[in-house]
């Protein structure tokens, strides 16, 4: 449902008739990227991903093409596709996984052909039961059809591939923790340096990690060619992306659309899209790109989703999903929730982000149950300082990975725009909006 | 029962020979074994211990990180209720508060007939159908106290229980295929595979 005449390359398959079977995905154009894939050299398909300027769909925002580059020469090498999608409000991989799997076998293979991977792992968020039955059922036809294991449509490129069921942990969509939860172990990310599993990852092997609708773009990038992908969007935004609307619409859903020529107004109010917020009320903010991400207020809605517009706003598309809330919703509520949320989610073994989450979590809770201090505010700041120090945008690290930093976002952001807010909740004892 | 059976010990067997190192089969693995008791028993974590050449506490260590398994044992139903932020947005502390009072039990709490354990859980991607909640791990969306009370009868009757399996279950599809299987002669033509998950109907992805 694209607002330009871009159209759809993810989703385009969604909607039809038991879109994950076999037989659905080979009428709709099924395993041609793949066909045309394994007629090129491996670096050839590297320079087609490289063109299209692909950036990375799991909240890094990172180009696969120059990940795939740097990956480490020892071999055995390894792909790990992240299929954990756990950030609040997101929700677009879980919809790929149930409707449109055989795209993502089909990536993965594509992704392992180009790196010369010696087996490739698609890890799915555990409670995503639906999604990794239609996976499995996809990966045995796959199999019975040629697609995947020894020579692949009779090339001589053999490939396993392991749909591997997560068990319910946020962190373990962080790369480093997907990949020790893959080894057996609890999700505990891996100190940095080495900044990326590229140089060692899986079993200390060179790993590549991409997420779910980053590969999925990859069948049609080869059957099209990279510099199409790159002919939509605008500058290093390229292609379509899913965004996931959720919060105070009259249309919540996941829509993909031409990056960078979509504004956040035209996401929310186009009648196509979001169709506008409820009951005709008045936007009071939106978060553009996950639970991790600093809100912004109604004068920044006309920004485009462009990652480094965005970025440069101060904040980040991060895992391209927006919530919107309306004039009705307590900020201190909406805040603290998210607080909660990483509180729960620390795996612990920083102080600054586990110490910090719980202080964070209790003092927001005590505001918004009408119990805070007018220091609470000050000392909020100080917590958060104490974890990103600073508060600068992007944040900067004390922890082993950027849950951590992630932490304040909510806080700091809702607090700058609204602080009256805040101090009613303090000085009157109880919530304005009851 | 609570060692792995038979047929639990050859699935568990066949997950250790798909990955490089043993230990990755160890979270599948111990959802084979929530699968068969509805929750890890100390002899099934003793049992996967010994097929992994591990330590129990080892297991045990790992599975105690993980949220979707239990030590202890729950309801037949397992009735997830999202609070996170589009939920809270759109009634999800309503929805949960109905709940608590509908069912009697709140955090975590199994009901008296052993039928439903009710939690309240971070975001279950379903953001675009809040308030949602999850009953065994299969999706609800935009549930009304009044739809909560008829799922809670549904399930409760057995109306659900080819959408819901019990507690445990999380693929009712098998792997039947690997590279070693893919070079036997059958598997050219192709094994019989299912194209949709057992007595699965298709279900809204939480798209418009
Ligand atoms: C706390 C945390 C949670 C994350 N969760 C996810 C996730 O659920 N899915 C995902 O693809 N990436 C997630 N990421 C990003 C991954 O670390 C990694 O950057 C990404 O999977 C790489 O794939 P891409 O380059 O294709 O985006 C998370 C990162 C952090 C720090
Ligand atoms: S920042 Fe938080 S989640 Fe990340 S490693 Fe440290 S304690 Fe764990
Ligand atoms: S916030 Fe409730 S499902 Fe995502």
């Amino acid at each position: 449902m694209p607002l330009t005449d871009a159209a759809p390359i993810v989703t385009r398959r969604i909607g039809n008739a038991r879109s994950w079977t076999l037989s659905s995905y080979l009428d709709h154009g099924g395993y041609q990227g793949l066909r045309k894939a394994l007629t090129m050299a491996p670096a050839d398909i590297t320079a087609e991903v490289l063109t299209s300027n692909l950036l990375g769909r799991g909240g890094a925002g990172f180009e696969a093409g120059k990940k795939w580059s740097m990956l480490a020469k020892p071999r055995p090498a390894y792909v790990v596709i992240n299929g954990d999608e756990s950030e609040p409000a997101t929700f677009k991989d879980h919809m790929l996984l149930e409707n449109d799997p055989h795209q993502i076998i089909e990536g993965t293979v594509i992704c392992a052909l180009a790196v010369g991977a010696a087996q490739a792992f698609i890890f799915v968020r555990g409670e995503f039961a639906l999604g990794i039955e239609r996976m499995t059922a996809a990966l045995n036809e796959a199999y019975a059809h040629g697609a995947v294991g020894r020579n692949i449509f009779g090339s001589d490129f053999s490939i396993d591939l392991v749909i591997h069921p997560g068990a319910g942990a946020y962190i373990c969509g962080e790369e480093t923790a997907l990949i020790e939860s893959l080894e057996g172990k609890r999700g505990f990310p891996r100190i940095k340096p080495p900044f990326f599993p590229a140089a060692i990852g899986l079993y200390g092997a060179p790993t590549i990690v991409n997420n779910v609708e980053t590969v999925s773009n990859l069948p049609w990038i080869v059957e099209n060619g990279g510099a199409a992908f790159a002919a939509l969007g605008i500058g290093r935004s390229t292609g379509t992306r899913i965004f996931s609307l959720s919060g105070h619409v009259n249309r919540p859903g996941n829509y993909e659309v031409e990056m960078s020529k979509v504004s956040f107004r035209d996401l929310i109010e186009d009648p196509r899209l979001g169709g506008g917020i409820r009951n005709g009320n008045k936007l009071k903010a939106f978060i553009p790109g996950g639970a991790s991400a600093p809100w912004f207020g109604p004068d920044q809605v006309d920004l485009a989703l462009d990652q480094d517009a965005v970025g440069k706003a101060g904040s980040m598309l991060g895992s391209g999903s927006i919530v919107v809330m309306d004039e009705t919703t307590c900020m201190v509520r909406a805040a603290w929730r998210i607080t909660r949320f990483f509180h729960r989610e620390s795996c612990g073994q920083c102080t600054p982000c586990r110490e910090g989450s719980g202080w964070l979590d209790k003092i927001m809770r005590r505001i918004e149950e009408g119990a805070g201090r007018e220091s609470d505010l000050d000392l909020l700041f100080d917590v958060c300082d104490n974890i990103a120090p600073g508060l600068s945008w992007p944040p900067r690290q004390t922890t082993i990975c950027v849950l951590g930093p992630s932490i304040p976002s909510s806080i700091t952001s809702g607090v700058r725009m609204f602080r009256d807010e805040f101090l009613t909740h303090v000085k009157e004892g109880a919530c304005p909006y009851g | 029962m609570a060692r792995l059976n038979a047929d639990n010990e050859k699935r568990a067997r066949d997950l250790i020979a798909l990955y490089p190192e043993s230990r990755s089969s160890l979270i599948p693995m111990l959802h084979v074994a929530q699968e068969q008791d509805g929750w890890l028993m100390p002899d099934a974590i003793a049992h996967v211990a010994e097929l992994l050449d591990l330590t129990a506490a080892e297991v045990y260590g790992t599975a105690s990180f993980y949220d979707m398994f239990f030590t202890h044992p729950v309801g037949r139903h397992l009735v997830s209720v999202c609070t996170n932020i589009a939920c809270l947005l759109n009634g999800g502390f309503e929805l949960l508060e109905h709940a608590e009072k509908s069912l009697g039990v709140s955090g975590g709490g199994t009901t008296h007939d052993g039928e439903f354990t009710l939690e309240e859980v971070e975001c279950i991607a379903l953001c675009g159908e809040a308030p949602c909640l999850a009953v065994n791990w299969r999706f609800f969306g935009s549930v009304t106290p009044e739809r909560f009370d008829t799922l809670m009868a549904d399930l409760r009757s057995g109306a659900l229980a080819d959408e819901v399996p019990p507690h445990g279950t999380l693929c009712r599809v098998r792997r039947s295929v690997g590279l070693p299987a893919a070079a036997t002669p059958e598997s050219v033509t192709g094994p019989e595979v299912p194209s949709a998950p057992g007595g699965g109907r298709p279900q809204s992805p939480g798209t418009t």
